[in-house]
């Protein structure tokens, strides 16, 4: 009986240690399966030439020489890319909080059909296809004489940004009426109230919508594709797609623009890691 | 200082409306002008919601409703980039989105990224229940298998022209899968393959996983955390072993987000663009509906044909959307309808104490 006992105890155990081996294998595949593809590239972009022609895609490089970098920052466009993804990071993130955050506040407390409207005419854009609807939207942005220029990003993204109004309603919504209410009572006016209580109240869903937008913006390919062909006006999306479009690419220049590229986003989650996560997921959340 | 009773108790007993007209009394009764109305609560509401909607209301019109409404005309009319004499053609640019083979064949590339999504699900599940379970270095892992969902796409794209290039040994190395594999003793693969187009869209079904399956894990990792831990007690009590805890608690707890995630797969699969745009430029019969429906217009500046190609998609949209409404409201009703029951007995239960 004891002997018994004392089996299964052992085999439960050995099953529990293959268990765990197979859990932190399953993991390990997943995280080389993320690496080598990056590794690859990081390693390329030490390379120079006819060293990177030469050598397999493993192969540690001879010196690590930083030329490559240096050629995509200064003459591969990178700079220019990073300066102008964030003028127009700044200038949307500034467009959508204000905008958002106003439009929230009618429609979440000013309650009547008006307002009801108003937010059934938001909820019915999110099914609109946004690259598609790109076929029509491309020709009022044109007849507005905003092509080629950073506006029309801009607008784009203050203007079609309806997931940050349901944050920020949502935000709202947690906020007790009662604060309004007292401060009705000491006779401040709505844009007071909307400055003074609102707006402050709404920090953490304004570092919310940041996220998102840095996410989104940063990473956005097509609009400025469409938008602005102009060599000056290169975000970071087009410029690293304007080497693979080229006739000639000189691989390991590409590569190290690839990694200069990931470097402030690398940042950003490093220091951001549990805000990104609960922000995406928040924001996804909006059906 | 004794505090006043009735004035504490009013800012949280009197109605809004009732609020306003204490504000209002002190205004007098007629003869008010416009501007002493617009100081009023009432009068305040008006502007502000003006002052407040102009903008992203002109903007919500302009960007997306007059589009919209301009997309739905011009499915019906041949016209070019400029609108010059467009032509009323009635169904014709629909009849050859579902007819041309060259246009339909997209709805059938679709597919691979749909039987991919549901892969992804069952994969992020799988990582997202270990991650779930007694591990090391958890956020570590958790971190390295997000990361690619941030990486801007087009950074992506080109880290897997490189990963796929097959080699012309003298001249170009072999790209990064050929050299794994070699190092197995498996020959170089073509990857990009013109003349083997399931191959490369299973490729790029691939990059499309390994991109946005980050998302899906943190996801689930959320929903298996709201699990409560009694069920996890109990089943350990009762002597389940991992796959059993799985099958009966975790699974069943999570069906819902499950459901929903495959049902935004539909979604998600007719509505790829940017990694196949990149890699292949939706050659080698890797041409997804978005980026045909660009190519339609912007390059052929076929714009009614595009439009109606928008429409479909839209309307796609809008009949996954209702089956999901349809779906999940019974269950989001439930739901209340369980929480008020639970209120209710709680206060039942407090009187009867």
């Amino acid at each position: 009986m004891a002997m018994t006992k004392r089996k299964l105890k052992e085999q439960a155990r050995s099953g529990r240690l293959l268990l765990t081996v197979l859990q932190y294998l399953v993991l390990i595949t997943g995280c080389l399966a993320v690496f080598i593809p990056i590794v690859v590239i990081l390693l390329g972009a030490f390379k120079d030439g006819k060293e990177f022609a030469n050598s397999g895609v493993f192969e540690l490089p001879k010196s690590w020489s930083f030329e490559n970098f240096k050629t995509a920052f200064f003459e591969g466009n990178v700079l220019l890319g990073l300066r102008n993804t964030a003028v127009i990071l700044i200038a949307s993130c500034a467009g959508t909080i204000l905008t958002g955050t106003m439009t929230a506040f009618v429609i979440q407390r000013f309650d009547g059909y008006f307002t009801r409207t108003v937010k059934a005419l938001f909820l019915l854009a999110t099914l609109l296809p946004n690259i598609s609807m790109q076929v029509t939207v491309f020709q009022i942005v044109s007849k507005m004489g905003l092509y080629n220029t950073m506006f029309a990003p801009i607008i784009l993204y203050v203007g079609t940004d309806i997931i940050s109004i349901y944050i920020f309603m949502q935000f709202l919504s947690q906020i007790s009426t009662s604060l309004d209410e007292s401060a009705i009572m000491d006779g401040a006016s709505y844009p007071r109230i909307y400055f003074s209580i609102i707006l402050p109240n709404l920090m953490p869903a304004i570092a919310t919508v940041l996220i998102i937008k840095f996410v989104s913006i940063y990473n956005d390919f097509y609009t400025p594709q469409l938008y602005m062909q102009d060599d000056r006006l290169l975000v970071v999306s087009t410029v690293l797609y304007k080497y693979i479009s080229s006739t000639k690419i000189q691989w390991e220049v590409v590569f190290a623009g690839i990694i200069l590229c990931i470097i402030p986003t690398l940042v950003i989650f490093l220091f951001l890691q549990k805000y990104i996560y609960s922000g995406l997921v928040s924001g996804s959340v909006k059906e | 200082m004794p505090l006043n009773k009735s004035d504490v108790s009013s800012s949280q007993w009197l109605s809004d409306s009732e609020l306003k007209k204490l504000q209002n009394r002190s205004a007098p009764k007629n003869g008010r002008s416009f501007s002493q109305w617009l100081r009023t609560y009432e009068g305040q509401k008006f502007y502000v919601s003006a002052l407040f909607l102009l903008i992203p209301l002109a903007l919500l019109l302009l960007f997306t409703f007059v589009p919209a409404a301009n997309m739905i005309v011009y499915s019906f009319q041949e016209r070019d980039q400029f609108g010059v004499d467009p032509e009323f053609v009635g169904f014709q640019n629909y009849i050859t989105i579902f007819t041309d083979p060259d246009y339909f064949i997209t709805f059938k590339n679709s597919l691979y990224y749909l039987v991919g999504s549901v892969i992804q699900q069952a994969l992020a599940l799988l990582l997202a229940s270990i991650l779930c379970s007694k591990i090391r270095a958890k956020g570590f892992f958790k971190g390295v298998l997000f990361f690619p969902y941030l990486m801007n796409g087009v950074a992506v794209s080109i880290i897997f022209l490189k990963f796929f290039t097959k080699g012309n040994p003298p001249l170009t190395q072999e790209g990064t899968l050929n050299s794994v594999l070699m190092t197995f003793g498996i020959d170089p693969v073509r990857w990009m393959d013109a003349a083997n187009p399931v191959l490369v869209n299973c490729c790029l079904v691939f990059v499309s996983i390994w991109r946005y399956i980050g998302f899906d894990i943190i996801m689930y990792i959320g929903a298996i955390q709201s699990i409560s831990p009694d069920l996890y007690e109990a089943c350990d009590l009762d002597g389940a072993n991992p796959w059993q805890r799985f099958r009966y608690i975790v699974f069943p707890s999570i069906k819902p987000i499950i459901s929903l995630q495959l049902i935004l797969a539909v979604k998600g699969a007719i509505s790829v663009f940017e990694i196949p745009y990149i890699i292949t430029g939706g050659n080698y019969g890797t041409s997804t509906f978005v980026i045909k429906t660009i190519e339609t217009a912007f390059k052929k500046k076929q714009v009614g044909l595009a439009s109606a190609m928008a429409v479909v998609l839209l309307i796609i949209i809008i009949i996954v959307t209702l089956v999901q409404k349809f779906l999940f409201r019974d269950e989001s009703e439930v739901d209340a309808r369980k929480s008020a029951e639970k209120k209710r007995l709680k206060m039942s239960g407090k009187g009867a104490l």
